[in-house]
């Protein structure tokens, strides 16, 4: 089991996955400072990430688009807000219209991200996402489903073409 | 959308009634079956009162419904209004935990390509 916990917290609309990972923080940072590697798992296999802006230093920026199977492009950015190597990463997540200009009007979420070195090998990370309103939680989810329908139909497609 | 979600009026007034421990235990307890005011007051060192309010805030967040019975008040979970306020976090959970698997993935993979940016796959 990779994700070993995950809290909700209904008052504070926050969300906490707590996973485990056989290897060194130094790899497991790297999934966040390494763009190339970022791009492998933000999206979904069938939506993949490209990032493009990379920048994780405070008052920085990441910005990137996944590819819908159609060929649809989905802008995203992160605004850092504070970052410590290989311990933490604080960012604002939100949308962007086609240009990658941030779009006010689609949810922004806080994501807080924060490694431990495990005793005996292997590092514990916690990803603590805080959503604005439950609106805005929701909207989320909408477009998530969109993406997951997307993606079944794409992979389906796939299928009945082999 | 495809799948029916909670108006967000609704959506704020499960999530506040869900927010407290009691009212989620009470949720709980007749998500398998009708229990009266009473009966479900013994479970709880607070007032049958207060139980009772516990129990308002609820069937306004449309979670559960009140039916008199003789004497007694019948409380029984509303599961469509329940599932749909799980379902929420749930399905971001889910995005998660997608990411997670990707993750582990990745680091599955022999490290080198740290500095090497061809052959990314």
């Amino acid at each position: 089991m990779t994700v070993i916990d995950v809290q909700k917290d209904m008052t504070a609309l926050t969300m906490t996955v707590t996973a485990e990972f056989d290897a060194s923080v130094e790899r497991v940072w790297q999934l966040w400072a390494d763009p190339r590697r970022l791009e492998r798992w933000w999206g979904p296999p069938m939506f993949p990430a490209t990032v493009g802006q990379h920048d994780l230093a405070p008052g920085g920026a990441v910005t990137y688009f996944m590819t819908s199977p159609e060929g649809e492009q989905f802008h995203g950015w992160w605004r850092v807000l504070d970052v410590q190597p290989q311990r933490v990463l604080l960012v604002e997540d939100g949308f962007a219209d086609d240009q990658g200009v941030p779009n006010p009007d689609l949810p922004v979420t806080t994501m807080r991200v924060e490694l431990f070195d495990r005793e005996g090998g292997g590092t514990n990370v916690t990803i603590t996402s805080r959503f604005g309103t439950v609106e805005q939680l929701q909207q989320l989810v909408e477009m998530g489903m969109e993406e997951g329908l997307k993606a079944a139909m794409g992979q389906m497609d796939a299928i009945l073409a082999e | 959308m495809v799948v029916d979600l909670l108006p967000p009026d609704d959506a704020d007034r499960v999530f506040h009634a869900l927010a407290d421990r009691t009212r989620r235990d009470i949720v709980h307890r007749v998500l398998t079956g009708a229990a009266s005011v009473s009966e479900l007051g013994r479970h709880y060192p607070i007032s049958l009162t207060a139980v009772q309010k516990h129990v308002a805030v609820l069937e306004q967040a449309g979670l559960v419904t009140k039916t008199r019975l003789g004497r007694e008040q019948l409380v029984r979970a509303q599961i469509d209004t329940v599932r749909r306020a799980m379902q929420l976090l749930d399905q971001y959970e889910a995005v998660w935990r997608g990411r997670v698997d990707r993750m582990a993935a990745l680091l599955d993979e022999p490290d080198s390509t740290t500095d090497s940016e061809e052959q990314p796959r």
